[in-house]
């Protein structure tokens, strides 16, 4: 087991230098700092001394890869390249194009940021199965058939709509929690919008797979046999199938989770919520390069242990999957 | 003389419409291919779903064939679709600002200068909308009226369409019966039997296909059309938007955005993912393990994050290429092309997994080895054998994304690297009108306008997708 683990983190490391070196490519080759700099300053009359100031203040001012002024290692060490992007190796993220520090920004931020997620997660996930169960156990009927009918009109709903529609009738026409915002005292308060947006968004969508999941268990062998015993129905439904069908669910839930610390990018920024999400829109509005570059190493790194979990949770839900 | 102007994204959807129809004449004469798909139009919910969206499809191509506007027009040198042409009140009478749907006077009250002298502040009329009534209080008998005129016009044109069914309809069954003389259920019987085939489900119908729903989708259809197009004419139906243009043109105008993004950005993805697919399942070893790396490594970078630094650096570049642009438009159709690549290269991994998976299975079928042992080479096993065998994973998996497509756009807009701010698209709309949201009384139209019609969209395509998927799905093949 700890070999296979091993074996998997290593697997890890290619990647994350592929993901490395293709955030180099679109942030500091196909634009180059001094573009950059003229962006930021305006582009109208922008003199050459501005942009070597800017790019010295951020420290943009070295050689891409290659520094030839410099001695021994230096000559590769003292580049963009290794300041830039290999210290994001060593979770280095430097200091935004403000001069923030960015990671004791993504430290505060991922907080408010698990406190929607989390929630969503696990109501979503209690309330999803019950209803696709519940889908499956009247299957055949006008209740399964409108059921379904019913998901995919909801799932064709966009998700803008969830928010906005949620702010109206329940901020602005209900007037029971603020429509937007966020305090450490009375979190509460500011939280339960997003948390029900969030988990009636996904209804639609969510419910038809995991249904789809259920059925696909309830025509198999074991399903009969207990029938055959004289199990009751709800016994059949919320024991043997749920069991069987939670492989696939919690697999899936399992490789979300690494994720959730970069939070909701829309709802976030609706919300007003501070955490990852609005945090990184804020930075794609006020193209701030050196917080998304950060962000999408952030993001990729999490995705891979996602990976990885999914890979080991499988091998201790499912016996029947072999460890290679 | 109008010269006509050929955008990028526009030769690609005409491109796609040629290889939907070499596809369907390619299909209807193969029978493997042409059962499934008489599945799918055998389903009601199919059929229905598919009136709705060859709606859409019709306005998004008439909106894709462009040209510069000739001399003698108000704006020369303006670019304007063939859909613009059509729709030309709609997207000429602009109104001064905000007017809520059917409204005949402005959103908000301004200083009026009445003719004595005085000012007051009054609701101003609206240059067009309801401009030919006298009184406004009757608005509503006119709108009545209105509406009463198209129904009555689609009512006939619908009629026209029956009939015409009921005709075709007996011609074939006349032809079909002429070798042999046994008279079938469906009875070779008069004209009006034919008309009522075609109008009420029956058993006894010969073709399975579902005319009741096609012709009753239909008549919904163009009485909505019909008395929409009347309507619009007089009234802005859906209201104005804060530089006073119509809600329902731009609405309209977003159709073919929509249609880009679902369709071409999948469209210039699928060489590449069909070719690495199947070259990382037929060949493994080395290949498979580079295609592999290629797809794992992209698909780890977050999407909605790879499109905002993708669309950054195009941002920049496109400020500093300012030149390489002459028209505003150019620009634009620019960037939805870039964004269709862009979100191509995101979401394109899922497939090469998949078409992986399958070539892994293919290869080892009796006739790939037999074709190996003949000294067929590589190359041309892929493509007599391998890609034709998997070409319904890629259809699933084109019909399927489609809808999640359309929804992205609008997220993507709200970041605000989606399309161009001066395309129209849904996503924008809604971008726009939300700001309006704190409005008292509230803005709503704007907003509900882009939702309705996106939902239009995206439920039909929702609906025919999963007739589509169930219908090749081998695996539910003979059940049910």
């Amino acid at each position: 087991m700890m070999a296979y683990i091993i074996r998997r983190l290593l697997y890890a490391i290619p990647i994350l230098i592929g993901v490395n070196l293709i955030t180099f490519v679109l942030f500091f080759t196909v634009n180059t700092p001094d573009d950059m700099a003229r962006m930021h300053l305006g582009m109208k009359r922008v003199t050459p001394e501005a942009i070597e100031q800017w790019k010295q203040e951020r420290n943009y001012d070295k050689p891409l890869v290659y520094n030839s002024s410099a001695e021994g290692m230096a000559k590769l060490g003292d580049t963009i390249f290794a300041e830039k992007s290999l210290a994001l190796f060593a979770f280095r993220f430097g200091s935004s194009d403000n001069g923030r520090d960015i990671g004791h920004d993504i430290r505060q931020r991922m907080w408010p940021s698990l406190a929607i997620a989390v929630p969503v997660l696990m109501l979503g996930l209690l309330l999803y199965i019950t209803l696709a169960l519940l889908l499956v156990f009247f299957r055949s009927t006008y209740v399964d058939t409108w059921g379904v009918v019913l998901a995919v009109v909801m799932m064709s709903i966009s998700s803008m709509f969830y928010i906005i529609g949620g702010q109206f009738l329940i901020g602005k026409f209900l007037q029971l929690v603020p429509i937007s915002g966020f305090d450490t005292e009375d979190a509460w308060k500011f939280l339960v919008l997003p948390v029900i947006v969030g988990v009636v968004g996904g209804i639609g969508g969510t419910t038809r797979f995991y249904r789809t999941l259920f059925l696909e268990e309830i025509h198999r062998d074991y399903v009969r046999s207990a029938r055959a015993k004289g199990v009751s129905e709800m016994r059949v439904m919320f024991v043997h199938v749920l069991k069987n069908a939670m492989i696939p669910i919690l697999t899936g839930v399992v490789a979300a989770l690494p994720l959730l610390f970069m939070g909701s990018l829309v709802s976030e920024s609706f919300f007003g919520i501070p955490g990852l999400g609005s945090y990184t829109i804020d930075a794609i509005n006020s193209q701030d390069f050196a917080i998304v570059r950060s962000m999408v190493f952030l993001g990729s790194v999490l995705y891979i242990i996602g990976l990885i979990l999914t890979d080991i949770s499988y091998t201790l839900v499912d016996p029947r999957v072999r460890l290679q | 003389m109008p010269e006509l102007l050929f955008l990028w994204t526009d030769l690609l959807l005409w491109l796609l419409v040629l290889l939907t129809l070499a596809f369907i004449r390619y299909a209807s004469r193969r029978r493997h291919l042409r059962e499934p798909w008489q599945r799918v139009f055998r389903s009601p919910m199919a059929v229905g779903a598919a009136v709705v969206l060859a709606a859409f499809i019709t306005i998004g191509l008439l909106d894709s064939i462009h040209f510069h506007s000739g001399e003698e027009s108000a704006n020369p040198g303006e670019v304007l679709s063939l859909f613009d042409t059509l729709v030309k009140p709609l997207r000429e009478q602009q109104e001064k600002s905000y007017s809520a749907p059917f409204a005949t006077t402005l959103y908000a009250r301004e200083m009026v200068t009445q003719p004595d002298g005085g000012t007051e502040r009054i609701y101003p009329r609206l240059k067009y909308g309801g401009a030919h009534l006298e009184d406004p209080a009757q608005k509503y008998s006119d709108i009545g009226a209105i509406i009463a005129i198209g129904a009555a016009q689609a009512l006939l044109l619908w009629l026209l369409v029956v009939a015409l069914l009921g005709f075709w309809k007996r011609s074939r069954s006349d032809a079909q019966q002429s070798p042999s003389p046994r008279p079938s259920p469906g009875g070779r019987g008069g004209i009006v039997t034919h008309w009522l085939s075609v109008l009420r489900r029956s058993n006894d119908d010969t073709d399975n296909f579902p005319w009741p729903v096609l012709v009753w989708t239909m008549l919904i259809l163009f009485i909505l059309i019909f008395v929409s197009a009347r309507l619009s004419l007089d009234y802005h139906i859906l209201g104005t938007d804060k530089v006073g243009e119509d809600v329902f043109y731009q609405a309209l105008k977003s159709i073919r955005t929509g249609l880009v993004l679902g369709t071409l950005t999948t469209l210039v993805m699928l060489p590449a993912a069909i070719l690495m697919g199947v070259m990382a399942g037929y060949f493994r070893g080395w290949v498979d393990d580079v295609i592999q790396y290629l797809y794992t490594t992209l698909n780890s970078i977050p999407g909605v994050l790879l499109i905002a630094a993708a669309v950054l650096m195009l941002q920049v570049y496109m400020d500093n290429n300012a030149a390489d642009f002459s028209t505003t438009i150019e620009r634009a159709d620019m960037r939805l092309l870039f964004l269709c690549i862009i979100l191509g290269v995101t979401s394109w991994t899922g497939l090469c997994r998949m078409l992986r998976g399958e070539a892994l299975k293919i290869r080892e079928l009796d006739y790939v080895q037999a074709s190996q042992a003949f000294g067929v080479s590589s190359f041309r096993i892929m493509m007599r054998h391998l890609v034709p065998n998997v070409m319904h994973i890629v259809l699933i998996t084109v019909v399927l994304d489609f809808s999640g497509l359309v929804l992205a756009e609008a997220v993507l807009a709200y970041i605000n690297i989606g399309v161009d701010p001066s395309t129209n698209s849904w996503g924008n709309m809604i971008n726009s009108a939300r700001l309006e949201m704190a409005r008292e009384p509230i803005v709503w139209w704007s907003l509900s306008a882009a939702f309705a019609f996106m939902f239009a969209l995206v439920l039909a395509a929702n609906l025919f997708s999963d007739v589509v998927r169930d219908a090749f799905d081998p695996r539910l093949r003979g059940k049910s």
